[in-house]
């Protein structure tokens, strides 16, 4: 039995760690997967070590000089195996890496590395939290109900690229950096979309995504703390995390923000979040670049969180919000947001012709149906509403939402 | 330093100007093209390049049995054919797609950037 001190050390050290051990390995000797590696066996003899041993001064240090010696016997081992390789044998040097500044952390290159445009999407969500957030293979293949064979040849096949390609191990040059970035940021919200409202399966809610993007949120803001649309991003996931508890029923059924009981919310998450909200604010009023998409999410979000009641909900300056997504993003889904705003706001008639006017464009999309739906109820149309249900129901993936629509259906007058 | 191929692909159906939409443009794009490679060799990334004859011209040869075995036309039938190459050295992809991109808009096709084995890389083939 472990003792629980020295339990909570390691899980403490693990999610400090990681990614630092993991980093600064890569940017050493320029190789993933020896980097990989090397750390998961440090944690492998801290996790066998510190019961017996106690737990060191200094984790972060001492699992740093062990994943250190674990990559460079691995590298001795290799170049003896192959004795065109001698140069790797006169790496006897057992000096940890010269600590770096903050701008030059290696985890940031390690980020821009794991979120590079030339990956695909699923390589870059795979890598990063592997690499990153320490997830296990079988951990990350359970989060996106992929077999975990699929999942380890697609990090495989990643670190392969990155190696070949030559995909260099470098925060970009400050004129790719904002776009860069922008990638970066679709990979973590991704994990928390998915953890959040789960696309597939039986769970309502992954927490661990949730959870490890937040935490790669907190990463980035440290790194970049004057990155408005970095800062907005983690505000967007805090103030949307803080209503985890209260989203879902005893019954698993998806409760939607109205129905919500308020008192069930994190108030310290939702302190935190308007806290970052509010800069951005201040930082835009004193004449910072507009607000992009994250910030404007994070402050819709400020504004439901800052309601006591639902009733209370300022939708004007939701509306208001939502018109400023509209001019950078026009897509019909944020146009479909806009709508149920106005529903609230103006009438459900006046909603009704702007949702109707989607219809082409989101037809295949549970979401558009529910709204639909909701307002049909809302005019008395229960004819109507009763077959938009049906098919938001039929298009819907996660099974709390499939309960809340189905309940909503049956609860429509006859 | 990096070797990295850069495939130009166009469309297989070939006007009178090949697979350019009028004379103009194919001027167009040679110049650009001809301004590209000068800044290639300029800026030292320039290894080789040049275009090829659309791929009605090519021949498919299947050597590995007794006796040849020869195809007329182009190893895989598909509606974009490659149709000129770019062999580049860069110090990493992020700049080998830089040039990429450039390129692409030069020449007015899509490019596939794909690297060279190295010396490194085959090693650690024999070495599996």
């Amino acid at each position: 039995m472990t003792p629980p001190d020295v339990d909570a050390a390691l899980v403490r050290a693990y999610h400090d760690e990681w990614a630092r051990i993991v980093a600064g390995l890569a940017r050493r000797y320029g190789d993933l997967d020896l980097a990989e590696d090397a750390t998961a066996e440090a944690f492998g003899v801290a996790v066998q070590r510190w019961p017996d041993d106690g737990i060191p001064p200094n984790p972060g240090g001492w699992l740093m000089t062990t994943a250190n010696r674990k990559a460079l016997d691995r590298l001795r081992r290799e170049s003896q195996r192959d004795a065109k390789h001698t140069a790797a044998q006169h790496l006897v040097d057992d000096v940890p890496p010269e600590p770096v500044g903050p701008v030059e952390d290696d985890r940031l290159r390690l980020i821009f590395v794991c979120c590079h445009p030339a990956l695909s999407m699923q390589a870059r969500v795979a890598l990063t939290l592997r690499l990153l957030g320490g997830l296990t293979v079988a951990e990350i293949a359970h989060a996106f109900l992929v077999p975990e064979t699929t999942l380890a040849q697609r990090i495989t096949r990643a670190k392969g690229k990155i190696k070949a390609a030559s995909i260099p191990y470098a925060v970009p040059a400050a004129t790719d950096v904002a776009e860069r970035l922008t990638g970066v940021l679709a990979v973590v919200y991704l994990v928390f979309n998915e953890g959040y409202l789960a696309s597939g399966g039986d769970e309502a809610v992954r927490t661990p995504l949730c959870d490890e993007a937040i935490r790669l949120g907190r990463l980035l803001h440290d790194l970049l703390p004057d990155d408005g649309e970095v800062t907005g991003l983690l505000a967007l996931m805090l103030l949307t995390d803080a209503r985890r508890n209260a989203r879902v029923s005893r019954t698993g059924e998806l409760i939607t923000l109205d129905e919500q009981d308020r008192g069930g919310w994190d108030r310290g998450l939702i302190a935190e979040g308007h806290a970052l909200v509010r800069e951005r604010l201040a930082a835009a009023a004193a004449g910072g670049p507009a607000p992009g998409r994250y910030q404007l999410l994070a402050a819709i979000n400020a504004v439901h969180t800052d309601a006591p009641t639902a009733r209370d909900t300022d939708w004007s300056q939701i509306l208001a919000l939502y018109d400023r997504m509209a001019l950078i993003d026009p897509s019909p889904i944020v146009r479909l947001n806009r709508a149920v705003a106005v529903t609230e706001l103006d009438s459900p008639l006046v909603g009704l012709a702007e949702i109707d006017r989607l219809t082409d464009a989101l037809d295949g999309y549970h979401a558009f149906h529910a709204a639909r739906a909701d307002v049909l109820g809302r005019l008395g149309r229960s004819a109507d509403a009763r077959a938009a249900y049906d098919r938001a129901i039929a298009l819907a993936g996660n099974p709390a939402e499939r309960a809340y629509l189905t309940r909503r259906r049956d609860q429509l007058a006859p | 330093m990096p070797r990295y191929l850069l495939s130009v692909f166009g469309p297989a159906a070939r006007t009178d100007y090949g697979p350019y939409p009028s004379k103009e443009d194919m001027l167009q794009a040679f110049a650009d093209t001809g301004a590209f490679n000068d800044r290639l060799q300029r800026e030292g990334y320039f290894v080789f390049a040049d275009g090829l004859e659309p791929a009605t011209t090519a021949t498919t040869v299947d050597g590995q049995g007794e006796s040849p075995v020869l195809t007329d036309g182009p190893y895989l039938e598909t509606k974009e054919h490659i149709g000129g190459f770019w062999v580049i050295e860069a110090p990493d992809l992020d700049v080998a797609l830089a040039l990429a991109a450039d390129g692409s808009k030069a020449c007015r096709g899509v490019i596939e950037v794909r690297p060279f084995q190295t010396a490194e890389s085959v090693a650690a083939l024999l070495d599996s």
